[in-house]
């Protein structure tokens, strides 16, 4: 993976950067660059990862000022061009804000801040993100979020299920996600939005390695 | 140009979990309010704009709403707006 270089968006308020750009670079030598969110040129990056944190202060509703950012208008063409990107926590709220991802994140069913680990259904390999040949797969992520409650009306659950579009559900539903629904694709499978924190679970020593997957598919093709 | 005040109400649709709102219901009941049936929580966005005459200033309102004021799949929204 010589010159696969991965492009870490850095927003006002972003705080898992250095984590991802961490888990890419020294669990799976995968080179990194941050991307600062007023930055539009995204020649020289072959994927892309929205990390985690509160980007503009999560201000009006969170995800919904980085969405008119350059590097999010610059986001179209990329996708367009099937690269891959994959949208963290806040980085699932600003896909689903900026319409790559169809629904809504909203706050918690018991208003908590929850950070715990979670154990997940793979319901879906579309895109290549996670692992689940064979029979039904079940892996552990760290989540920590207040508004991770993803909520659809039927008609796009019966489109995301028609096309294979859930990538993963909580086993015990934490936050009162629509559908148990914890993370999902786009058609193509070259946008992921997940609520967990697959970087930091990417070595033994904090806990799991069940992230690496999903981190390393990034360079997948 | 004209100057307008305009005031947006930014709701969770009815169909959407209003859990702030649930839980501002119930003390409410703690505090001893009889009679509450529902309670739910929005956004107030108060705005002061100019353009030439009202039909103008209503779209640029209605652009702002729809594209950030509101996420329309989980908030409706409506607006009042007087001249200055």
């Amino acid at each position: 993976m010589n010159n696969f270089t991965v492009g870490v968006v850095v927003f006002p308020g972003s705080n898992c950067d250095r984590d991802v750009s961490w888990a890419l670079e020294g669990c799976l030598d995968i080179r990194t660059k941050y991307l600062w969110h007023e930055s539009s040129d995204l020649s020289d990056v072959d994927a892309i990862v929205l990390p985690g944190g509160f980007s503009y202060g999560d201000y009006l509703r969170c995800g919904a000022i980085a969405r008119f950012s350059p590097l999010i208008n610059a986001l179209d063409e990329f996708v367009k061009s099937g690269k891959r990107v994959l949208g963290i926590c806040n980085g699932f709220q600003i896909l689903t804000e900026s319409g790559f991802l169809p629904g809504a994140l909203t706050a918690n069913k018991n208003l908590n801040f929850i950070c715990d680990d979670v154990e997940l259904d793979i319901v879906s390999s579309k895109g290549g993100w996670f692992n689940n040949e064979g029979e039904k797969q079940t892996i552990k992520l760290p989540i920590a979020h207040g508004e991770g409650r993803y909520h659809c009306d039927s008609d796009t659950f019966k489109k995301l299920v028609d096309n294979d579009l859930i990538a993963l559900k909580y086993k015990n539903n934490p936050n009162g996600s629509s559908f148990d629904i914890a993370g999902i694709t786009n058609e193509k499978g070259n946008v992921l939005g997940l609520m967990p924190h697959p970087e930091r679970s990417c070595d033994e020593i904090i806990g799991g390695t069940d992230g690496l997957f999903t981190l390393k598919s990034l360079i997948l093709k | 140009m004209d100057q307008f005040a305009v005031k947006v109400f930014v709701r969770l649709r009815p169909s959407v979990l209003d859990p702030a709102g649930e839980a501002t219901k119930s003390a409410s009941i703690k505090l001893g309010a009889e009679g509450i049936k529902s309670l739910r929580i929005g956004k107030m966005i108060e705005v002061k704009i100019e353009g030439n005459g009202e039909n103008e200033v209503r779209e640029k309102i209605d652009l702002l709403c729809d594209r950030l004021f509101a996420n329309t799949v989980i908030e409706d929204y409506e607006y009042s707006l007087e001249k200055l």
